[in-house]
């Protein structure tokens, strides 16, 4: 009896709180976004909103035997939560129920399960066990291998469901890493090659390796602390090429300016990697390798983008960065989507007053464009509220997770807020043309009950471990 | 313990930012960017046009001539359409395929979002059809449009057609939209404004689906559609249709005016058309085929062809020559028929001969002797070109008259400037223009500046802008005249009286005796033989009467006619007979059946000329 009374008194009730908010908040925008006339009821079974509210109950008393469970079990059997997960994914690839080209539903007694839902919170327990072993250290070539394993063993047969936006989710384990020691060489090198990959399908290659070219010098620059190797490398860029502008004319050879730059380019590596050996400067390597990374990378994009992605991934993407502007085709759900949250205004058109959403403007609303409605109805001061709401939860785990005794404990909990901040940022994102469409969730706004019962078993786990955060659990 | 604790404020850092991006995004589409606003009413609001009915036509006896007939366009929203069945569709609509196909593909490349009419004037009883399977086929709506109908094929010219606005109309006038109709010509695009009444539209909430959800705002800004008001025109049908039979078969047209009021009775140019033709879906086929007959159907020559006036101008060169005082009952010249010089006399008549034989006997020799005193009363040919000129204006020829005819063209008076040019400034005089004294040379009027100048003789010096349309009937029935400038000529009206009296002798005694006299009825009249380079003579007459009390002034002019009172003088006065007598005496009934059944276009193919 004594041991209950602790939990009660040891949960986070504001992280509870906040969870309870948003959950509520999405019923009613579930509600607004199929209302109709003809089925007012909120408590409307036949509806999405009556449903919802099933899985809602459904996932708080999901939520109360997660937290009944002792906090042990879920260190001691993280292992075979995730072996499970992934033996499910493997079957619902060959017994799955195929909706919308998606092999990835298991159908249960009329209730759909979604396996690589489960795949998150799975994931994050196995990350978490492993990287609180003891002796675990970040550095290891080891550590990368089996912690890559654990990420790109679920995200692959994610993939292979034909869900690329679930997928993509397994990503964001890296900034758990990062918090966990990952050098800040690799987010870094993420970043810039996210940013390369974007430049490169906008910008020309002349542009790109113009950038380069000066980012490298004042790289170098940098590393040194020394202007005066800036400026020189500026003046050799400068000479080389206009020397070869000059034949150019003189002799008169056939020559594009992506040519010049490109033998200045090869030219100046010479004599940078000559400058390099003779003076035994170890920033010299560094900053031609960044270049040569980059420049791979850029080549390597053309390739990928026409020979990996799908034809309607390509065309988000192309939507999304202004290349093509396809308003009835794949730009049509973010257009309307725009539009919707573009006409609620400040304080938005109140309550099922909006005229987008209840005329089913924006397809998917419910689920993928809940935030529309959000937008429509209530305005900016709603979709405010929401994404502050959503902030305030995410440092609240973060707050959470560096109280932990037990490092288990804070992995697990980074990897919570990093999981839902990647589906919070993408979702919303997405609505407002930010980011390209890519199907996944608001956590606990979006209906259906497989995403909101994994969101709240993938929280309420955290929430259990806090509530024994004095504990050493390994 | 941990080495790497501080990376936290990294993470909520990041978290923070994107918080604020997608904040910063979301102020700027909801609060400062208002397009989506605007994007969401069009996405919504769907403007739905009622046209009303356009204006009823009466003619001066209130007897209708053009009303409407429901028709029913079939337009489409390219982004709603779902996959049909496209022959089950055309059965029903009774089109093409390949034209339904090229339509739904031009309505795409319109606008995915704007519905645009596919097809158009569907009658109402493939509307009836339609309406029933039209849940079969989203995307596609129906708008009701009014057609004009016509009881008779008559003054197709004058009363003008109906046709779709172009987009220079839709540019210049903001209450036009593309698919509206405007009056394309006569007395549609005359009266349009009047005619058109005011599109009606209401806002109806959509859904995606574009079903109807209800009005907006309660139908705040809905607009009532006001039906078109009528015209009564002051066309005679009966008259219009008699003149219209008699100008069968031949090239030409007949202009008949109430002189007191300037009301058009008659305005028929033949050959003509059918106004249905621009009524329906063959619009623009039957339109190619008027406009490349070689015969110019569409062309109303009674306002817009220039012809020489020939003889019939000796009217106005007698008005002109009573206002310079230089004619008179006993002022005479002497004719030497065939020998006259410079131009001769084919008439064999008395010698020398007074204004009123002058006109009986329509005397060459006369009238240039007249026309040079005219010219040389002053001290330079220039400055009396100039008078001369000055009064042919004044008798509202050589300008539009400006009634109501939109289309109705000035004629040609030359200037000085172009004889000038012609001859050289001071080498011209009245023996380089002597033809102007026969209306020859480069004069040019409409038969319209005839019947107008016979209607001031008829008032004895004033007319009223010559115009078709009377009142305008509003709503309640009530009418509104219109009125129209009334010119006082210059000239004294007694000087009118010789002129009437010649004219009179014209029809009795003169070169109409035979063709134009009417037992009972005082006709004045004159005829004219207009010389053509092109082949025969053209065929003009002009006259009022009764000669008291005139009721009506009339020109009738046939190409290719050879002499005045061949076909013109016989026309003139069978109408003149039937407009005061109602009927035509039995005595002339062989007269009416011969201008009934003459045919000279047949006949001018057959011979080949031109």
């Amino acid at each position: 009896m004594k041991s209950n009374n602790n939990i009660l008194l040891s949960l986070d009730w504001i992280a509870i709180l906040i969870y309870l908010t948003l959950v509520m908040m999405g019923w009613v925008n579930i509600y607004a976004a199929v209302y109709s006339e003809e089925h007012q009821s909120i408590f409307d079974l036949g509806q999405q909103y009556g449903k919802q509210m099933i899985w809602i109950i459904a996932g708080i008393v999901l939520a109360i035997c997660v937290l009944i469970v002792d906090s042990k079990f879920y260190v001691a059997f993280a292992y075979h939560i995730y072996t499970l997960v992934i033996f499910l994914l493997v079957a619902v690839l060959f017994l799955g129920h195929e909706v919308n080209g998606a092999r990835a539903w298991f159908e249960i007694g009329g209730v759909a399960l979604q396996p690589a839902e489960l795949g998150k919170f799975a994931t994050s327990l196995a990350v978490a066990k492993y990287m609180s072993q003891f002796g675990f250290k970040m550095a290891r070539t080891k550590s990368y291998l089996v912690l890559g394993t654990f990420m790109l063993l679920p995200a692959l047969l994610i993939l292979l469901q034909n869900d690329t936006g679930s997928a993509l989710v397994f990503a964001v384990f890296f900034l758990v890493f990062y918090r966990e020691g990952m050098p800040d060489i690799i987010i870094i090198g993420g970043f810039t090659a996210i940013a390369l990959f974007i430049l490169a399908l906008v910008w020309t290659q002349l542009s790109i390796l113009i950038l380069l070219m000066l980012v490298s010098v004042i790289l170098f620059a940098f590393l040194r602390q020394s202007i005066k190797e800036g400026i020189i490398g500026f003046a050799i860029v400068s000479v080389i090429y206009g020397i070869l502008f000059g034949l150019k004319n003189i002799i008169g050879f056939d020559a594009t300016p992506f040519h010049l730059l490109v033998i200045t380019s090869i030219l100046t590596v010479l004599i940078f990697v000559a400058y390099g050996l003779a003076k035994h400067i170890r920033q010299a390597w560094f900053v031609l390798l960044f270049f040569i990374f980059s420049i791979a990378i850029t080549l390597s994009v053309n390739y990928f983008y026409r020979n990996v992605l799908i034809s309607h991934q390509r065309d988000r993407v192309d939507n999304l960065l202004g290349i093509k502007n396809d308003l009835l085709g794949a730009g049509y759900n973010v257009h309307q989507s725009k539009i919707a949250i573009g006409s609620g205004g400040i304080i938005g058109k109140g309550f099922l007053k909006g005229t987008q959403t209840k005329y089913n403007f924006v397809p998917e609303q419910s689920t993928d464009f809940i935030f529309c409605t959000v937008g429509e109805e209530w305005g900016f001061l709603g979709t405010t509220v929401v994404i502050l709401l959503f902030l305030t939860l995410l440092i609240r785990l973060i707050y959470l997770a560096e109280r932990q005794r037990s490092s288990f404990s804070r992995i697990y909990g980074y990897g919570v807020a990093c999981i839902l901040f990647f589906h919070i940022v993408i979702n919303i994102s997405m609505t407002i043309g930010l980011a390209p469409v890519i199907g996944i969730p608001l956590p606990f706004f979006s209906y259906g009950g497989s995403s909101l019962w994994s969101f709240t078993v993938l929280l309420f786990i955290f929430i259990r471990l806090d509530a024994n955060r004095t504990k050493n659990l390994r | 313990m941990d080495t790497y604790t501080k990376r936290q404020y990294l993470l909520i850092g990041i978290f923070c930012l994107t918080a604020l991006i997608m904040i910063s995004r979301l102020f700027y589409i909801q609060v400062i960017d208002s397009s989506y606003k605007i994007s969401a009413n069009s996405n919504v609001l769907r403007r739905q046009i009622n046209y009303p009915a356009r204006g009823l036509v009466y003619d001066r006896n209130h007897k209708l001539i053009v009303y409407n007939q429901a028709a029913y366009d079939v337009l489409v929203t390219p982004r709603e359409m779902k996959a049909f069945d496209t022959l089950a569709f055309c059965r029903i609509a009774g089109v093409e395929k390949a034209d339904l196909v090229s339509e739904i593909r031009k309505a795409r490349s319109y606008s995915m979002y704007k519905a645009s009419p596919i097809i158009k004037q569907l009658s109402s009883h493939r509307y009836a059809i339609l309406q029933e399977q039209l849940f079969k086929y989203p995307g596609f709506y129906i708008q009701a449009r009014t057609l004009r109908q016509y009881p008779a094929t008559i003054a197709s010219h004058i009363l003008g057609y109906v046709g779709e606005v172009d987009q220079k109309k839709i540019d210049d006038d903001k209450y036009y939209e593309s698919g509206d109709y405007i009056g394309k010509s006569g007395i549609e695009q005359a009266y349009e404004n009047e005619l058109r009444g005011v599109k009606g539209i209401s806002y109806m909430m959509v859904d995606v689906h574009n079903r109807i959800k209800g009005s907006f705002e309660g139908g705040k800004m809905d607009t009532a559609a006001v039906i078109g008001k009528n015209l009564i025109s002051t066309l005679h049908a009966d008259l219009q249709t008699y003149g219209e039979r008699l100008l069968a078969g031949k090239v030409g047209s007949i202009v008949a005016i109430e002189p007191k009021t300037g009301e058009i009775m008659i305005l028929a140019s033949s050959p003509s058309f059918d106004p249905g033709m621009f009524v329906g879906r063959e619009r623009t086929k039957n339109y190619m085929t008027l406009l490349n007959d070689p015969l110019k159907p569409m062309l109303n020559r009674a306002i817009t062809a220039s012809y020489p006036p020939g003889s019939t101008f000796k009217l106005a060169n007698a008005i002109i020559g009573l206002e310079e005082g230089l004619l008179g009952p006993d002022i005479r010249y002497s004719c030497n028929g065939p020998r006259s010089a410079p131009i001769k006399c084919t008439h064999n008549h008395e010698t020398p001969l007074p204004l009123l034989s002058a006109i009986r006997e329509s005397c060459n020799s006369y009238f240039f002797q007249a026309f040079r005193a005219t010219i040389n009363k002053y001290p330079t040919s220039e400055e009396g070109f100039e008078a001369w000129r000055n009064h042919l204006m004044d008798l509202g020829i050589g300008e539009r008259i400006g009634g109501d005819l939109n289309a109705e063209t000035a004629g040609n008076v030359p200037k000085t400037t172009y004889y000038d040019r012609f001859f050289g400034k001071g080498h011209w005089n009245v023996m380089t223009i002597r033809s102007l004294s026969i209306g020859q040379g480069e004069l040019l009027l409409t038969p319209l500046q005839l019947a107008n100048m016979v209607s001031i003789i008829a008032n004895k010096g004033y007319y009223i802008a010559p115009h078709v349309v009377r009142s305008i009937q509003d709503f309640d029935k009530s009418e509104r005249e219109l009125s129209f400038e009334k010119h006082v000529t210059a000239a004294n009206p007694f000087l009118f009286n010789v002129i009437a009296d010649g004219m009179q002798k014209v029809v009795e005694e003169g070169t109409a005796k035979l063709a134009a006299k009417v037992e009972g009825i005082a006709i004045c009249g004159k005829t004219g033989t207009v010389q053509n380079p092109h082949g025969a003579a053209h065929s003009a007459f002009v006259a009022f009467a009764p000669k008291d009390d005139p009721k009506i002034a009339i020109c009738v002019y046939v190409e290719n006619g050879v002499w005045g009172a061949r076909y013109a003088a016989p026309i003139a006065s069978l109408i003149i007979e039937k407009y005061l007598n109602d009927s035509i005496s039995p005595k002339r009934k062989p007269l009416e059946a011969s201008m009934l059944s003459a045919d000279l276009i047949s006949a001018m193919h057959l011979s080949g000329g031109d």
